[in-house]
């Protein structure tokens, strides 16, 4: 009576059911195991994720403590026997423990970069896509004229004008960036727009804002949301670009950025000062974008049906 | 006629700006609708009777279309001369809308319950629960079952007959007293279609709603309705009673539509005759042809037809045919647009 090889009859719907009432962190899960490179990326942001939270207890050392005695220690993987595990930079600091209060500063900034960007491209696509006419053709416009920028050359020319902190380099980031987000958001809203439950919305007595965030904005939250995940990769490469370049954080914060231009001076004999650094953008970077990958495959619903 | 009509449309122009040119869409359409009546708006693709439906609404796409001309008056209250504001409360609160497609008219994130939920939010200022313990009743109301768990669910959880049901649900909320549906049935299988507008008409006999149905079927327009409205290339060919329909059509294009309905147990072919149909397709909107819009594809057009627009005729006081030949029959002339 029960066929067992196929999902034949009404057994596509009970399995559709069942996924619609799983909480969605479930879900992520579940399908985070079948993709086993998205398990990968979710272990590196776990990792990236703690070491900011927690910087404190992860860390072994104050990363501002400098030893003057004891710089340019060996790591103890190349033989060394202090108590650095990392060994220790050119102050005598704690290479490891500078390391973990990087992934915050790094975090942080790519997050916020990202929130600003997103949260100016996404109201503003929404509102061109959605009222078209002059609003359109001018966030057009403007978009257009952004990407015909070269990205980092204007965000250096932000915080040049800003001067260099860590707020401006989140603004600067934030406001180089937010073509991407309108961009996208313009063309989906659009699409959006012509669909019958938008004319059913409003013809239940909605008003356009509410219809344009409420109803619109839920349809756009899954590609949003990729894009998000790797523009906040970007954002921290971005950031350890612009803190190389000394426009971004200042030392002595423990930026991977900062470690990495600080170790370069002594990059032929003391090369981990700068690959350890180099190594946690990388690792970060990647980690963040195997998420996006994961996420999209997960959210993508003709991926979901299959 | 003592009693005030809910529904009063005179002179209804709405008009698309395209690069092409100005697209006709609606050109002078005039009906009546009294509350707790029928009408039935039936034409072919193309002919306006979306449009015209939006118009009322006043949710035609502003840009590329504008209502020119024309007056629509709701309960006494002039829709066209009201802030947007007035219109959101009359859209859901006293005029609610139902859309061909239910597959595409509803939001696939949100759960049933969430956007019915939603109407009682804006229009009655309930809170949550109050409102979603409304939700529940009304897909009570609308016989879907097990409302108490349907309303958790997504559409994609629904079929095509229970969304529209759901839509109905959604349009009768606020107990509107005009509903209008545009092609309800439509993308429905044929027993679903039958289930949906019973369930139409029983709500209605209930609330003692007016309804607005357009449909391109006379099985629809038979079924339910009690005065129709029959519209071609924007404007109103004719206007009459149910009965008269079937028994006295006057315009060439209804007899027309009338004359190629296949019956069941006939073959295509009628004895020796084929089935009828009406040549040609609805003439573009665009180019402004001062003849009956009608009178290239219509077998009995005389000269005439082709360089005047006949006026709107009155045969009786429930029936207007747009058409020369109902000019010998006529009591008078109707409408604002018909004197042009």
């Amino acid at each position: 009576m029960v066929d067992t090889t196929a999902n034949g009859g009404i057994e596509p719907e009970r399995q559709d059911k069942q996924a619609g009432r799983a909480p969605i962190w479930l879900l992520v899960l579940r399908k985070a195991w079948q993709l086993r490179m998205g398990v990968f990326g979710f272990l590196l942001l776990a990792i990236l994720v703690a070491m900011a939270l927690f910087s404190p207890l992860i860390a072994t050392h104050d990363p501002y403590a400098q030893d003057i005695l004891a710089r340019l220690e060996l790591p103890g993987f190349l033989g060394g026997t202090s108590d650095h595990w990392l060994g220790t930079d050119q102050l005598g600091r704690d290479l490891y423990s500078r390391i973990v209060y990087g992934a915050r500063v790094s975090l942080m900034i790519g997050v916020s970069a990202v929130v600003v960007s997103a949260v100016i491209g996404i109201v503003l696509g929404l509102l061109a896509g959605y009222f078209g006419g002059w609003i359109d053709s001018l966030v057009d416009f403007s978009v257009n004229a952004m990407l015909a920028f070269p990205f980092i050359l204007l965000a250096m020319t932000l915080v040049i004008i800003l001067g260099a902190s860590a707020e401006n380099v989140i603004l600067a980031l934030g406001i180089s960036n937010w073509p991407i987000f309108a961009r996208v958001t313009r063309i989906e809203t659009r699409k959006l727009r012509e669909q019958e439950y938008v004319l059913a919305a409003l013809a239940q007595g909605l008003g356009h804002l509410r219809v344009i965030f409420k109803h619109i904005f839920a349809n756009l939250a899954a590609p949003l949301l990729v894009i998000a995940t790797v523009e906040i990769a970007r954002s921290i490469i971005r950031e350890t670009f612009l803190s190389f370049l000394g426009l971004g954080i200042q030392p002595p914060t423990p930026s991977w950025g900062v470690m990495l231009a600080e170790g370069r001076a002594y990059v032929l004999t003391v090369w981990w000062l700068s690959t350890l650094p180099g190594a946690a953008i990388f690792l970060a970077a990647l980690g963040i974008n195997l998420v996006g990958d994961a996420l999209r495959d997960l959210l993508d619903p003709r991926l979901r049906k299959g | 006629m003592a009693e005030t009509p809910i529904l009063e449309v005179t002179g209804l122009k709405t008009h698309f700006h395209t690069p092409e040119g100005v697209v006709r869409a609606v050109d002078g359409v005039d009906f009546t609708l009294m509350p707790g009546r029928t009408l039935g708006i039936l034409g072919e693709s193309g002919s306006g009777k979306s449009v015209t439906a939006l118009s009322v609404m006043r949710l035609v796409a502003d840009p590329p279309g504008r209502i020119v001309d024309g007056r629509i008056m709701f309960e006494g209250r002039d829709l066209l001369a009201l802030s947007p504001a007035e219109m959101r409360k009359i859209r859901g609160g006293e005029i609610s809308m139902i859309f061909q497609e239910p597959m595409t008219s509803l939001n696939p994130v949100y759960t049933l319950g969430d956007q019915i939920a939603e109407v009682f939010q804006i229009h009655e200022g309930m809170n949550r629960e109050q409102a979603w313990a409304g939700a529940t009743d009304m897909l009570e109301q609308v016989g879907i079952p097990n409302p108490e768990s349907r309303v958790d669910d997504y559409p994609h959880q629904f079929s095509g007959g229970m969304r529209q049901r759901a839509m109905i649900a959604m349009a009768i909320a606020c107990r509107s007293r005009l509903l209008i549906a545009d092609e309800p049935t439509t993308a429905l299988d044929v027993t679903i279609q039958a289930q949906i507008l019973d369930l139409l008409l029983k709500l209605q006999e209930d609330m003692g709603m007016a309804m607005m149905l357009i449909t391109h079927d006379l099985g629809v327009i038979a079924e339910t309705s009690d005065d129709v409205v029959v519209m071609y290339a924007g404007e109103v060919v004719e206007r009459l009673g149910i009965d008269t329909l079937f028994d006295d059509p006057r315009h060439p294009y209804t007899r027309g539509l009338l004359n190629s309905i296949p019956r069941l147990g006939e073959k295509f072919t009628r004895g020796k005759q084929p089935l009828e149909e009406i040549p040609g397709t609805v003439p573009n909107l665009i180019d402004y042809d001062p003849g009956c819009p009608f009178a290239a594809r219509c077998g009995q057009a005389m000269a005439r037809c082709h360089t005047e627009r006949p006026p709107l005729f009155k045969l009786n006081p429930a029936h207007y045919s747009k058409c020369w030949l109902s000019e010998a029959d006529a009591e008078g002339r109707a409408g604002v647009a018909a004197a042009g």
